[in-house]
C-alpha cells in the first residue's frame, strides 16, 4: 500500500517536472520569483496604507508580467540571437520618437503614447542591448578583438546616451551597465579593463578642475544629498530614520511608524526597501537580500550550464544586471549611493520595469529549457 | 580571410566565461555584504539614534525663507518694504480631516469661497510635509480667535511672516511693480529649492526683473516636532540671506509732479538724466494699488482693474504705442542734413498745403494758410508739415527708417523693467513682410510728420530725445541706480552698460537741430512759448499732437464736436539746459488735444521741479 503511495508520488513530481519542462519553466527560478512577488504584495500592502486597490493593480501587472516571462520563455534562444538586431533597431527609433513625440512625465519625456496604451521604450532597450552585445561578440571567437570591442561599446553608449538626454539617467547607468557585462563576460583581458578604470579615475580629478562653481556644487549635492536637505537631501534622511529605527528585528508588519505616518517619501516605489527595514529589521532585509542573492544565482548557474557562448552572455548579464539594480536601489535608499530614480526590482509598486524583468527571467528559462534540444 | 573559417574553440570559449561567471558572482556577495554591513551600522550600531528620531518625535525640515530687499528712490524714501502680518497656515500631512478642518475654519473665521478654491489649488502645488497659507493678512481679532481654538486644529497654526508693502499705493503701480503669489507657470521657471517658503515672487516692474536680486537665499532649520506637528527644541539651523537692496535714479518727487500734473488724463511721462540713462520718472496713468496684489488680488477686484476701459494695468510708458506725430520733426530734420537732402538754410514753400508730383491729393499743413518761406529752424519751431513732406519724400521711407533705427524708433530701449513694446518704424520692407501690400509714396509724407504707421513708446522718445539731447551718445535708459547686498555698507553701482556713439558726418546738425528746438520754446513763433518763460537756461523741446481720429479731406478738426476719446493725443519732447543737458522729459497725454497745451505744462512742471525753479510768474495759457 505504501509502496504504491510513494510510486504514486513519483509519477505525480515526475508529471510535475515533465509539465513545467514542456511548459519551459525553470522550477527553482520560478519558485525564487514567486516568493519574491509575494514579499513584494506583502510590503506594498503596509507601505500603501493597507489599500487593496494598489495591491488589486499590481496583481494585474504580476499576471502580465508572469504572462510575458512564459511567453519569453517559450522562444529558442537561437531565435532570439537571429532577430536581435531588429529588435534594437526597432528599440533605438522608439527612443528617436521619444525625443520627439514623446510625452513628459515628471519633467522628463521617457513615454510614448500609442492612443491605446503608454509604455517607455526604454524597457525593450534594457533587453536588446544585453542581447544584441552578446549576440555580436559570440559571432566570433572569444575574447573579442579590439575593433569589436569598440563597436560593442558604441552600440552601448548609443542608446544610453539618448536615454540620459530624456533625462534618465537610473535607467540609462542600468543600461550601460548590462552592455558593459556582457564585455566583461566575453573575457576582454584584465589590462584593458584596468587601464579603462584607471583612466576613469584619472580623468575626475582633471574634469573637476576644469568645472564651473555651480557644476561643481550640483556634482557635491548629487553625491552627498544630506547637504542639500530641502530637496534629494530629505528623502535619503527620512529613509535612514526608518531604516535606523527598525532596529534588529524591526517594528513589525504594518507597525512601522515613519511609513505609516507618511514621513517617508516615495514608499511604495522607489524607497520601499527602508519601510521593509523598518518592519523587518536587519533579519527580514538579509534575508530578503540572500533571496536576491539566490534568485540571481540560480541565473549564473543557468548561464554556467549554457551550451552556447551567446547564451552564456545573456543569462550572464541579466542575472548580474539583476543584481545592479537591487545594489543601485538598497544603495541610495541606505545613503550609500547617489539618489537615481530605480525601484527595488519586483518589489516596489509600478509595472513597466517589472514586465521587462521577469521577461529577462522568461530568456533565462529559455535558455535553461531548450537545452536538450540543442544538443546533438 | 584566413580567421572567418576559425573554428570557434566551444570549450575554450566556456571556460572563459565560466571563469568571468565566478568572479563576477564572488564580487557580486562581496558588495552586498558591504551593504549588509552599511544596514548592520544603522540598524544596530546606531539603532538608539535613529529610535529616537522617530519613535517620540519626528525630525521636520523648516524653510527660512530670506527677507525680501527693499526698494528706495533716489531720495532713500522707501518704496517697497516687508511688513509683518499673520498669517493662517496648514501642514496637510498633520490634518486628520482636511474637509471638516476647513469647514471648522470657515465658522470661526469667515473663510469665503474664494479663499477656500484658492487653498485647494495652493494645496495640490505643495507637498503633503509643506505648510500651506489658508488665509493672509488676519487681523488681531482674528488671531486671537483662533488662537483660543487652537487644540482644536492639529496641524493648523498661525505664522507670523512679512509681506511685501508699497507705501507709495498707486506712484510707482508699473515703474516698481509688484509681487504676488507664486503660480505654476512662475514654478516652471524658478529654483523650486530656493523658493521654499516664499510665498510671493516679483510679477511686474523692477520686482519682476530684479527678482533673482531682491529675493536671496532660502536657509533652513532642522527641528524635533511632536506628535501634534509642534515644534519640540531645534537641532540644527542654517540662517537665510537676505535679497539685495535696491535704489532707484527715480525721484519721488518728479514722480509725484508727473502724476499730479497729468491730473485725469490717461498718459505717460518719463524724465531721464541724458548722461547717465537714469530715469528720474516714470508715471503711466491710470494706475492702480499694487498693494492689492500682494496677499492675492479678489477676482472681482481684479475683473474690475483688468475690464476697465482705461486699462490702469496697462503699462503706458514702456508699452503704449503712440505716433509720434511732430515730435519726431527734429530727427526727420537731422536725417535731412546729415543725408545732404537740406541744408540749414535752405527754404520751401509752404502754401498749407502739398502735392505729389503728377497727383491731386492734398496733404495739408496744420496752418491752413500756410508758413509761407519756412528755413529748417522755422519749420521745426513752427512744426510745418509741408516742409517735413517735402523733406520725407526726398528722402523716401526706407532712408528716413535707416535713419530714425539710430535713435532706436522702432527698438526696445533696453530700459531695466521687462515686458517693453518694441513700436513701429515702418519701411517698405516692412509692409511687404507684414500687410503684404507695396508702400505708397502719400505714405513717406505722413511718415515724415509721425503719423501713419509710425508707433513709438513714451520711453523711447524719451530715449530718442536724451540721444538727440547727447549729440549722438546713447544710453540705454536706467531704473536701479546702484544696489547693496545684505549687511554691506557700500552700495553697488549698476551703471547702464550699453552706451554708444551714433556716427555723424558734421557734429553742426546737431547744433542745428537743436537750435531749431530751442526755438520752439524761446522763439517769437514757437509752438510751445510759455515753457521756457522765467527759466534761467534755455530749453530745447518739440510738441506733437497725434491724430487718433482721421478728419475728412475737407472737414475742419474740431474739438467741441469729437468726444473725449477721438481727441488727438497731445505729445511733448524737451531738454534743459539746451547746451547741456541734464533733464530729459517725453509727455504723452492721451486725448490732450494739442501738445503746446496739454503736454508742455506738464513738461514745465517737470523741469521746474527737477532744477528747483520757484517762480511766480502767472502761467497764461498760449495759443
Amino acid at each position: 500500500m505504501s509502496s504504491l503511495i510513494s510510486e504514486n508520488r513519483q509519477a505525480n513530481s515526475w508529471q510535475l517536472s515533465h509539465l513545467l519542462q514542456r511548459l519551459h519553466i525553470d522550477a527553482p527560478l520560478m519558485m525564487g520569483l514567486l516568493l519574491l512577488l509575494g514579499i513584494g504584495l506583502m510590503m506594498l500592502y503596509s507601505a500603501g496604507g493597507q489599500d487593496m486597490g494598489l495591491i488589486v493593480r499590481q496583481l494585474v501587472r504580476m499576471g502580465m508580467a508572469l504572462m510575458a516571462m512564459l511567453i519569453v520563455a517559450q522562444i529558442n534562444p537561437d531565435r532570439m540571437r537571429d532577430s536581435a538586431y531588429w529588435l534594437y533597431g526597432f528599440g533605438l527609433v522608439l527612443l528617436l520618437a521619444v525625443l520627439f513625440f514623446g510625452h513628459e512625465g515628471k519633467g522628463a519625456q521617457r513615454w510614448l503614447d500609442l492612443g491605446f496604451f503608454r509604455f517607455q521604450p526604454s524597457e525593450i532597450i534594457k533587453l536588446a542591448v544585453p542581447i544584441l552585445v552578446a549576440a555580436f561578440l559570440a559571432e566570433r571567437p572569444l575574447p573579442p578583438s579590439a575593433w569589436r570591442l569598440i563597436f560593442g561599446l558604441m552600440l552601448i553608449g548609443l542608446p544610453a546616451f539618448l536615454i540620459a538626454k530624456q533625462p534618465d539617467l537610473g535607467t540609462a547607468i542600468l543600461i550601460a551597465s548590462s552592455g558593459l557585462i556582457v564585455l566583461f563576460l566575453s573575457g576582454i583581458r584584465w589590462r584593458i579593463i584596468l587601464t579603462f578604470l584607471g583612466t576613469c579615475a584619472a580623468a575626475a580629478p582633471v574634469l573637476w578642475y576644469f568645472m564651473h562653481d555651480y557644476q561643481r556644487r550640483r556634482v557635491l549635492t548629487f553625491l552627498n544629498p544630506e547637504t542639500d536637505p530641502l530637496g534629494a537631501g530629505y528623502h535619503i534622511i527620512q529613509s535612514k530614520i526608518a531604516i535606523g529605527s527598525g532596529g534588529t528585528f524591526g517594528q513589525g508588519w504594518l507597525q512601522g511608524t515613519q511609513s505609516h505616518l507618511e514621513f517617508l517619501p516615495e514608499r511604495s516605489t522607489d524607497f520601499i526597501f527602508a519601510v521593509i527595514a523598518e518592519e523587518f529589521g536587519l533579519v527580514g532585509v538579509a534575508l530578503l537580500l540572500f533571496l536576491f542573492l539566490l534568485i540571481a544565482g540560480r541565473g549564473l548557474f543557468i548561464a554556467g550550464q549554457a551550451q552556447s557562448s551567446f547564451a552564456r552572455l545573456l543569462a550572464g548579464s541579466i542575472s548580474i544586471t539583476f543584481l545592479v539594480y537591487v545594489f543601485v536601489n538598497v544603495g541610495m535608499v541606505t545613503g550609500l549611493l547617489p539618489v537615481v530614480g530605480v525601484p527595488l526590482p519586483l518589489i516596489s509598486y509600478g509595472g513597466t520595469s517589472m514586465v521587462t524583468l521577469l521577461a529577462g527571467f522568461g530568456i533565462l528559462m529559455s535558455i535553461h529549457t531548450h537545452r536538450r534540444m540543442m544538443s546533438p | 580571410m584566413a580567421s572567418r573559417f576559425t573554428l570557434k574553440d566551444h570549450f575554450r570559449e566556456s571556460r572563459l566565461i565560466n571563469g568571468r561567471l565566478i568572479f563576477a558572482a564572488v564580487l557580486s556577495v562581496l558588495v552586498f555584504a558591504v551593504v549588509i554591513v552599511r544596514l548592520v551600522v544603522l540598524q544596530v550600531l546606531e539603532y538608539e539614534h535613529f529610535d529616537s528620531l522617530s519613535n517620540r518625535n519626528r525630525v521636520d525640515i523648516e524653510p527660512l525663507p530670506p527677507q525680501r530687499g527693499l526698494i528706495y528712490d533716489r531720495n532713500g524714501v522707501i518704496l517697497a518694504e516687508n511688513i509683518p502680518t499673520f498669517s493662517l497656515e496648514m501642514v496637510p500631512e498633520k490634518v486628520p480631516d482636511i474637509e471638516q478642518t476647513l469647514n471648522e475654519l470657515s465658522d470661526l473665521l469667515a473663510l469665503t469661497a474664494d479663499d477656500v478654491s484658492e487653498f485647494q489649488q495652493r494645496l495640490n502645488r505643495h507637498r503633503r510635509f509643506q505648510q500651506v497659507v489658508i488665509r493672509q493678512r488676519l487681523t488681531e481679532q482674528e488671531v486671537a480667535r483662533f488662537s483660543a481654538n487652537r487644540h482644536r486644529f492639529p496641524g493648523v497654526d498661525i505664522e507670523g511672516r512679512l509681506i511685501r508693502h508699497y507705501p507709495q499705493g498707486h506712484l510707482f503701480a508699473h515703474a516698481v511693480g509688484y509681487v504676488g503669489r507664486i503660480n505654476e507657470r512662475d514654478m516652471q521657471i524658478i529654483d523650486q529649492q530656493n523658493y521654499k517658503g516664499t510665498l510671493q515672487i516679483g510679477k511686474t516692474g523692477v520686482e519682476k526683473e530684479y527678482e533673482d536680486d531682491l529675493h536671496g537665499d532660502v536657509g533652513y532649520r532642522q527641528v524635533e516636532t511632536n506628535v501634534q506637528g509642534r515644534i519640540v527644541r531645534e537641532l540644527m539651523s542654517v540662517a537665510s540671506h537676505s535679497g539685495d537692496d535696491l535704489f532707484l535714479h527715480v525721484d519721488i518727487n518728479l514722480q509725484r509732479v508727473a502724476s499730479e500734473a497729468l491730473g485725469d488724463y490717461n498718459g505717460s511721462v518719463v524724465a531721464m538724466d541724458p548722461r547717465t540713462g537714469g530715469v528720474l520718472a516714470m508715471v503711466s496713468k491710470p494706475d492702480f494699488d499694487p498693494n492689492s496684489f500682494v496677499s492675492g488680488i479678489s477676482t472681482k477686484e481684479y475683473g474690475t482693474l483688468r475690464d476697465s476701459p482705461d486699462r490702469p494695468l496697462f503699462d503706458r510708458a514702456l508699452r503704449g504705442h503712440y505716433p509720434p506725430g511732430s515730435t519726431l520733426k527734429p530727427f526727420v530734420a537731422l536725417a535731412g542734413l546729415e543725408l545732404g537732402v537740406v541744408t540749414e538754410h535752405s527754404k520751401t514753400y509752404c502754401p498749407g498745403w502739398y502735392t505729389l508730383p503728377g497727383h491731386d491729393h492734398r496733404y495739408r499743413c496744420w496752418k491752413h494758410y500756410g508758413h509761407g518761406h519756412v528755413d529748417l529752424k522755422d519749420a521745426v519751431a513752427q512744426s510745418c508739415d509741408v516742409y517735413f513732406y517735402d523733406l520725407a519724400h526726398a528722402l523716401g521711407i526706407d532712408r528716413m527708417h535707416q535713419f530714425l533705427d539710430l535713435f532706436g524708433f522702432g527698438h526696445r530701449t533696453g530700459v531695466d523693467i521687462p515686458s517693453e513694446s518694441r513700436g513701429l518704424s515702418p519701411s517698405k520692407e516692412w509692409k511687404r513682410g507684414s500687410r503684404n501690400q507695396a508702400w505708397f509714396p502719400g505714405e513717406t509724407l505722413i511718415s515724415g510728420i509721425g503719423q501713419g504707421f509710425n508707433q513709438t513708446t513714451p520711453i523711447q522718445l524719451a530715449h530718442a530725445t536724451s540721444t538727440l539731447a547727447m549729440r549722438g551718445v546713447t544710453t540705454a535708459p536706467q531704473v536701479v541706480r546702484a544696489s547693496r547686498a545684505a549687511g554691506d555698507a557700500d552700495m553697488q553701482l549698476r551703471n547702464s552698460n550699453n552706451v554708444h556713439s551714433l556716427p555723424m558726418e558734421n557734429s553742426q546738425h546737431w547744433e542745428a537741430v537743436i537750435d531749431s528746438m530751442v526755438e520752439v520754446i524761446h522763439g517769437a513763433r514757437g509752438t510751445a512759448r510759455h515753457v521756457g518763460e522765467g527759466m534761467p537756461f534755455k530749453i530745447a523741446g518739440k510738441t506733437g499732437t497725434a491724430q487718433v481720429f482721421g478728419i475728412a479731406q475737407d472737414e475742419k478738426y474740431d474739438a467741441e464736436t469729437l468726444e473725449r476719446k477721438l481727441h488727438d493725443h497731445a505729445l511733448f519732447i524737451a531738454f534743459a539746459p539746451a547746451d547741456k543737458p541734464e533733464f530729459v522729459v517725453a509727455v504723452v497725454v492721451e486725448n490732450g488735444g494739442s501738445g503746446s497745451k496739454t503736454a508742455a505744462p506738464i513738461a514745465r512742471e517737470m523741469i521746474k521741479q527737477h532744477f528747483g525753479i520757484i517762480e511766480e510768474i502767472d502761467e497764461q495759457p498760449d495759443q
